[in-house]
């Protein structure tokens, strides 16, 4: 990947806060991060993380109230999509960020043939007409592998299996040729080779429409096999960031470390019992002023209760939030 | 492997086929044949593996073993009584032995009871124990799944995925079963959740002897769990063996196909490996293909895979395969199931493609 180059995403301090009848919850608390052109981003963390909050806060996509964008910056090239209200944002949408949701069953619209879902985009935000519009729907069905496009444009969701539905989603996605495309858990619903299919469908695509890539999943499988950079998100901070090589095989946050022991391996040798991580997610409640692994961490001392720790640099391009030093002592 | 041990759950040709109602007069018009003639035996204190995708039939079986439906055909004889046939009254007393834990934590616990009242609730339908013998007996199970005895007054919502699921477990011990179907027991549950289910799994099944059928689709976690392993394709047992054997030297297609795309976490294995992408989807198990029912997407089928059903074969001691690659009568000596050699060029060509 192109190291050097200008980041088509740049997301610094992205802040965002629950108001629910219960108190504040912070969901997503100071995470940066960009996206250079072509690059194929991973995140991963688990249910609660903020990943897809995340993701959704730089669209606008979160209801509001409950939801609220306290803080932070998403430009976009030289835009700040916090701060073009909501006809800038919806030109953006669709538009230069698609987005592939996880749950190809719910997201595709039951009453809409799968023609006009496509064509939508087309002639919204690109003005096509109608006849241009399909055309270009058959060549992006054809483009995400769906045998047969020019006759199962009018076919409605129903009549598309789960990995087919979620080949069109991508096309949706795909329709306006975005600059970025954020896919949030999109296989985790399709079984394994199917997902394999989806996989490889993508891999095909970035190399042809060199765009970049966002990927949000829990599967550290997943991400190993496609991302060129992985973020591990934790209690609605970043934990990790850095190369996939240099994360999976040094990785330096405690809690990476532990996920990447805790799953059992299809190679080698079997373990006689799971390493687990004890405890149970954060409750995001408070503005954190402690680490929000220290309650399930096997290295925390007294620093990590006094200090909620910032992302300091440890190689090129890798980085971790923690006080400990994974290479022994404290940092 | 086990030889000498006894088996505990034996079942043989078990068909569970659902009728598709239509026309006019709603006449049976066909079925889906959900699961289509599935035979396997599990041996008392080991864990059984069922694997496959979504539709396969998996689920069906491990209700389909414990009577939660009326079965279309086989026999299911656990423990020297065949479950299958069993009047409803001797069945409700044979119903403690067997007992399962269902995958979603969230709508297998009924959000009215409490914690007490949901694990004790198999108590109350089985036993005429005094109150507060069910109490202690509910505590016992608490502190056996991990559950703090201070929130035996709880409702399930106050608790998370992974504790539901102690729950459900705790409910599942509570008479003291000897087997135990878990279907998808930690689909629903957080990566770091998850090795916290199996190992309490695990440490049940050595304190009480249990023996498990473990249902799942997650292949790295059967590799850990599982003594013997089964995979299923459209109602159909494609392939079983001993654990170790079906990951080091699968033999089905859909096996190898299967294993090859399971992600893993580890970049540099990932770009050095071979994937074997299917092609298509899984058919209908209404309408299921002639021949082999995975002909349509095997990348290695030729004519006879589209005319025949494959028979099942031991390639192995305990290593059974239904493949025409499988070579059915193995050169005397060997160990058996030398694959067919003919058609080669096919071969070839399916696995490039």
């Amino acid at each position: 990947m192109p190291d050097g180059a200008t980041p088509v995403l740049d997301v610094k301090d992205l802040k965002t806060v629950f108001n629910t009848r219960s108190g504040e919850v912070h969901a997503v608390n100071s995470v940066s991060f960009d996206l250079k052109p072509g690059e194929l981003l991973g995140v991963v963390g688990e249910s609660g993380s903020g990943k897809s909050v995340t993701m959704m806060s730089l669209l606008g996509l979160l209801p509001s109230p409950p939801a609220e964008v306290r803080e932070g910056s998403v430009m976009l090239g030289d835009r700040d999509l916090l701060k073009i209200g909501e006809d800038g944002l919806r030109k953006v949408r669709g538009r230069e960020v698609g987005f592939v949701f996880q749950d190809p069953m719910t997201s595709l619209n039951p009453v809409f043939t799968v023609g006009f879902q496509i064509a939508e985009p087309l002639r919204k935000h690109l003005g096509m007409s109608k006849a241009q519009a399909r055309d270009r729907s058959v060549e992006l069905l054809e483009l995400v592998g769906i045998p047969d496009a020019r006759r199962r444009l009018g076919d409605y969701p129903h009549q598309f299996s789960g990995g087919m539905r979620q080949r069109v989603m991508i096309a949706i996605a795909l329709a306006c040729d975005p600059k970025v495309l954020i896919a949030d858990e999109p296989t985790t619903a399709l079984d394994v080779t199917i997902q394999a299919q989806i996989l490889e469908l993508v891999k095909e695509l970035r190399h042809k429409l060199g765009m970049a890539i966002i990927w949000i999943t829990h599967d550290l499988g997943v991400i190993a096999g496609i991302a060129d950079r992985v973020m591990v998100m934790y209690g609605g901070q970043v934990a990790e960031q850095g190369p996939v090589r240099e994360v999976f095989s040094n990785p330096a946050h405690p809690y990476t470390r532990a996920l990447l022991q805790t799953m059992p391996k299809l190679h080698g040798a079997r373990e006689a019992k799971l390493r687990v991580i004890e405890g149970q997610p954060p409750i995001l409640g408070r503005h954190p002023t402690s680490c929000p692994f220290m309650a399930r961490c096997a290295h925390a001392f007294d620093r990590c209760a006094r200090e909620n720790p910032v992302r300091r640099d440890i190689g090129t391009g890798h980085d971790v939030a923690c006080h400990w030093d994974h290479r022994g002592g404290t940092a | 492997m086990s030889a000498e041990k006894r088996k505990l759950v034996q079942v043989s040709n078990l068909k569970m086929h659902f009728p598709i109602y239509g026309g006019l007069m709603r006449r049976q018009v066909g079925a889906v044949k959900a699961v289509d003639g599935v035979s396997f035996d599990i041996y008392e204190g080991e864990t059984l593996g069922v694997v496959g995708e979504s539709g396969c039939g998996k689920s069906t079986v491990g209700r389909a073993v414990l009577r939660l439906y009326e079965v279309t055909d086989g026999s299911v004889v656990i423990d020297g009584e065949d479950v299958a046939t069993l009047s409803p009254e001797k069945l409700r007393k044979k119903r403690p032995s067997m007992q399962m834990v269902f995958q979603d934590p969230q709508a297998s616990l009924n959000s009215r009871m409490t914690v007490a009242g949901i694990i004790g609730e198999p108590l109350d339908e089985h036993t005429r124990w005094p109150r507060a013998k069910k109490l202690d007996r509910i505590y016992e199970l608490m502190d056996a799944v991990g559950l703090n005895r201070d929130f035996a007054n709880r409702y399930p919502h106050a608790f998370s995925g992974g504790q539901r699921q102690r729950i459900g477990i705790a409910r599942a011990l509570a008479l003291n079963p000897k087997f135990i179907v878990c279907d998808e027991p930690i689909a629903a549950l957080d990566v770091s959740i998850q090795a916290q289910v199996v190992n309490l799994l695990e440490e049940l099944q050595e304190e009480f002897g249990l023996t498990y059928l473990f249902i799942s689709h997650d292949l790295s976690m059967v590799r850990h769990i599982a003594d013997r392993v089964a995979v299923m394709y459209l109602g159909k047992i494609v392939e079983v063996a001993p654990v170790q054997v079906i990951y080091d030297d699968p033999r089905h297609p859909y096996t190898e196909a299967l294993l090859s795309a399971v992600p893993e976490p580890d970049p540099s294995l990932e770009s050095r490996k071979e994937r074997v992408v299917l092609k298509g989807d899984v058919p209908s198990p209404a309408n299921p293909p002639k021949g082999c029912n995975f002909c349509t997407r095997c990348p290695k089928a030729f004519e006879l895979c589209h005319q025949t059903e494959p028979e099942t074969v031991e390639v192995s001691p305990g290593h059974f395969v239904a493949c025409h690659l499988i070579d059915k009568n193995p050169t005397a000596g060997g160990t058996g199931g030398a694959r067919v050699e003919h058609d080669q060029g096919k071969i070839q060509q399916g696995e490039d493609a």
